[in-house]
């Protein structure tokens, strides 16, 4: 039988049972619909991911004393060895492929202003640090290497700070704040980041010198990190080199030693952040092929009964001239037919959820042909499978069986 | 006499020896045909008679190569059916042999035309504009080219087995074989469907029938008796009845519907 007859007979014999063929549509429909949108959901927040965590900037190194093995025992991190602020002069002046650089030190705050009260974390740095984060400045200025020397006593807020403590609107610079009863006059206001990649506040900050914070507010004498920008970004491999030879050389270890600081680039972030959305993705999307998998074995179902319902008319295809392959071929066309009307129609209607759910929930979601495609081709090739072994069973009954069939 | 046998046997469109079928019903076997040896010829018109369970039906679907024996030989128009796979009798099925049932077999929803297209469809040598063409003489032939369109439950019984028959016959088979063809059909309406098969036949279509009533086994010119799996009688029909000159006679509306 001619390729053009089995798909108008398929055609035909599908449009007999309309509603029947319908709800067996369904099945794949929804499958393929709810794999659509899951891939755009999870697509759309790899790459919003992405591109917040890109906007950090994506020359920049972090050196953070690591985990150190004492007799084999693996030590709480930063538990025993600790960087200072001489580690950071050696990077400083020893590196060529570092451009910027500042020590780091955190803790967290209580902020009073105006008889408000803030809490959140405060970071001391140098100047160079800004530079580092691409952190600009919308009010004010940032504090001097000559102000970081002097331990002055100002500070840089982020938009969260300064609405909390002076209310939407008002500029902070100027304004005197106590943190942990410590006065601070403000220098500066950031300009608004809004949340990064792992939904946080990136606006929620205090931002002093470094030496204010280390000396006066913590009264410490370790670091807590390094941060430094390489000169481009292919230079970042290079800057890494460099700074580990500074800093084993500093701790006495030898090259072939483990070092006892680790150094953490942005890619290396970005690549965490995507392969967490990837496995988000392929979660969401495996769970999708649950439900495309149902509606297949709802082919199946509807076909086998097919079968045994249409026994009679097997019989009378095959008495008339159908060869087992002809009948196999008819109802796997049936199948197919079912799974590839299914397929578009579950992409048309993939695409209109997506677009929904990015409307009504604020989601950024991104539909990709790869999806697409994808979701198609699953929908078809379970379509073969499932509708296979009732199609192998039509194609195999014995004509004389099958006209005798009541 | 003997040579006279041989001499026929080489235009027998249907030649068995020793056909031999029989079925197991778990440790029970049914011996549904016991030794055939039948030679029909070009042209003839048969009709093969016997008791309920004398093997018939089991004769028709074997030599329609619906069914394969368990032991003998066939031969259907010189070709050795014995030795063809699924496919091949597919093909014969298709191409030599038109097969008519007592219960017609039409495809449901599906129309006249497209019911007697459904052989054409199996054959990869007729484009699509000839398959309508075909279907539609075949048709024609039977009387029914004005219900083309209709499905089989719009259709009479009569009509029915009509359409079945111009599926049979419209790819041009050798034979056409027809299990008790008028068995669901009133007395008008067998004679019809016997009509048909005559000018057929004179076209020179071997026809091969299966009847319980003398009065239809009248129509044809050679009855064959069966009894418990054997030929018990072979006799040639002197002087056939003529469906089409009856016809004439037998008001369109019969008796019995006006009961
Ligand atoms: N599929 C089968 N399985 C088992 N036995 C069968 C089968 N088909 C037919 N038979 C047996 O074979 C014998 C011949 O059956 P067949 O149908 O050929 O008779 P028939 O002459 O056509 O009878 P009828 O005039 O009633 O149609 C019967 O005894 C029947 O019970
Ligand atoms: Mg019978």
């Amino acid at each position: 039988m001619k390729l053009k007859n089995q798909v108008k007979a398929a055609f035909r014999s599908l449009s007999k049972n309309k509603m029947r063929t319908f709800l067996t549509m369904l099945g794949i429909i929804i499958g393929v619909a709810s794999v659509i949108a899951m891939l755009a959901i999870g697509q759309g927040s790899k790459e919003s991911i992405q591109a917040q965590i890109s906007s950090l900037g994506t020359n920049l190194l972090t050196i953070f004393p690591s985990a150190s093995m004492t007799g084999g025992v693996r030590m709480e991190a930063g538990s025993s060895v600790k960087m200072n602020l001489d580690d950071y002069k050696a990077i400083a002046t020893r590196c060529p492929a570092v451009m910027y650089s500042t020590p780091t030190v955190r803790t967290s705050g209580q902020l009073i202003a105006a008889g408000q009260n803030w809490r959140t974390s405060v970071w001391g740095v140098y100047p160079d640090y800004f530079e580092i984060r691409n952190l600009a400045i919308q009010t004010g200025a940032v504090f001097t290497a000559a102000e970081d020397r002097a331990a002055a006593k100002i500070c840089v807020v982020g938009q969260t700070v300064s609405k909390n403590l002076f209310g939407e609107g008002t500029d902070p610079v100027g304004k005197l704040i106590r943190i942990n009863k410590i006065p601070f006059s403000i220098c500066g206001l950031l300009t608004a980041k809004g949340q990064n990649a792992f939904g946080q506040d990136q606006d929620d900050i205090v931002i002093a010198p470094f030496t204010t914070v280390q000396e006066r507010m913590m009264t410490i004498t370790y670091i807590n990190s390094i941060m430094v920008s390489a000169t481009s970004e292919s230079m970042i491999p290079e800057a890494t080199d460099e700074i580990t030879q500074v800093l084993k050389e500093r701790h006495h270890l030898g090259p072939s030693e483990d070092p006892d600081f680790t150094i953490r680039s942005q890619a290396d972030i970005s690549s965490a952040a995507t392969a967490t959305s990837g496995i988000l993705t392929i979660l969401l999307a495996s769970i999708a092929s649950i439900s495309l998998l149902v509606g297949g074995i709802g082919i199946m179902n509807i076909m086998l009964v097919s079968v045994t319902e249409r026994t009679r008319e097997i019989g009378i295809r095959m008495g008339v001239g159908a060869r087992g392959r002809d009948v196999l071929l008819q109802f796997l066309i049936e199948a197919l037919m079912i799974s590839l009307i299914g397929g578009i129609l579950g992409v048309g209607f993939g695409i209109l959820t997506s677009q929904i759910i990015a409307s009504i929930m604020k989601w950024p979601v991104t539909i990709t042909l790869q999806s697409i495609l994808l979701s198609f081709l699953f929908s078809t090739a379970i379509g073969i499978f499932f509708g296979w072994y009732p199609a192998r069973k039509a194609a195999s009954l014995n004509p004389i069986d099958a006209l005798r069939y009541e | 006499m003997e040579q006279e046998e041989e001499g026929n046997m080489t235009d027998a469109i249907i030649s068995t020896q020793h056909l031999v079928k029989t079925y197991k019903m778990g440790d029970m076997e049914v011996h549904a045909l016991r030794g055939i040896d039948i030679d029909i010829r070009k042209s003839d018109f048969v009709a093969i008679m016997g008791k309920s369970g004398s093997g018939k039906s089991t004769f028709m679907n074997i030599i329609g190569c619906l069914d394969v024996p368990t032991r003998g030989e066939y031969l259907l128009d010189g070709l050795d059916v014995g030795k063809m796979n699924r496919d091949e009798l597919a093909h014969l099925r298709n191409r030599k042999i038109g097969f008519v049932f007592q219960s017609f077999n039409l495809l449901s929803r599906t129309s006249a035309l497209e019911n007697v297209e459904l052989p054409l469809m199996y054959n990869n040598k007729i484009s699509s504009h000839d398959m309508r063409e075909k279907a539609m003489n075949a048709l024609e032939s039977v009387g029914l080219s004005g219900r083309s369109h209709h499905l089989p439950n719009q259709l009479s019984g009569g009509e029915q087995q009509r359409v079945a028959i111009a599926r049979a016959l419209v790819n041009d088979p050798v034979v056409i074989l027809a299990d008790e063809p008028t068995g669901n059909l009133d007395t008008r309406t067998s004679v019809e469907v016997m009509d048909i098969f005559q000018k057929l036949n004179k076209k020179g279509i071997t026809v091969v029938i299966v009847t319980h009533e003398p009065d239809i086994a009248a129509y044809t010119n050679r009855n064959v008796s069966f009894r418990d799996g054997r030929i018990l009688k072979d006799l040639q029909v002197e002087h056939p009845r003529i469906a089409g000159e009856e016809l004439l006679l037998i008001p369109a509306i019969s008796e019995e519907d006006t009961i």
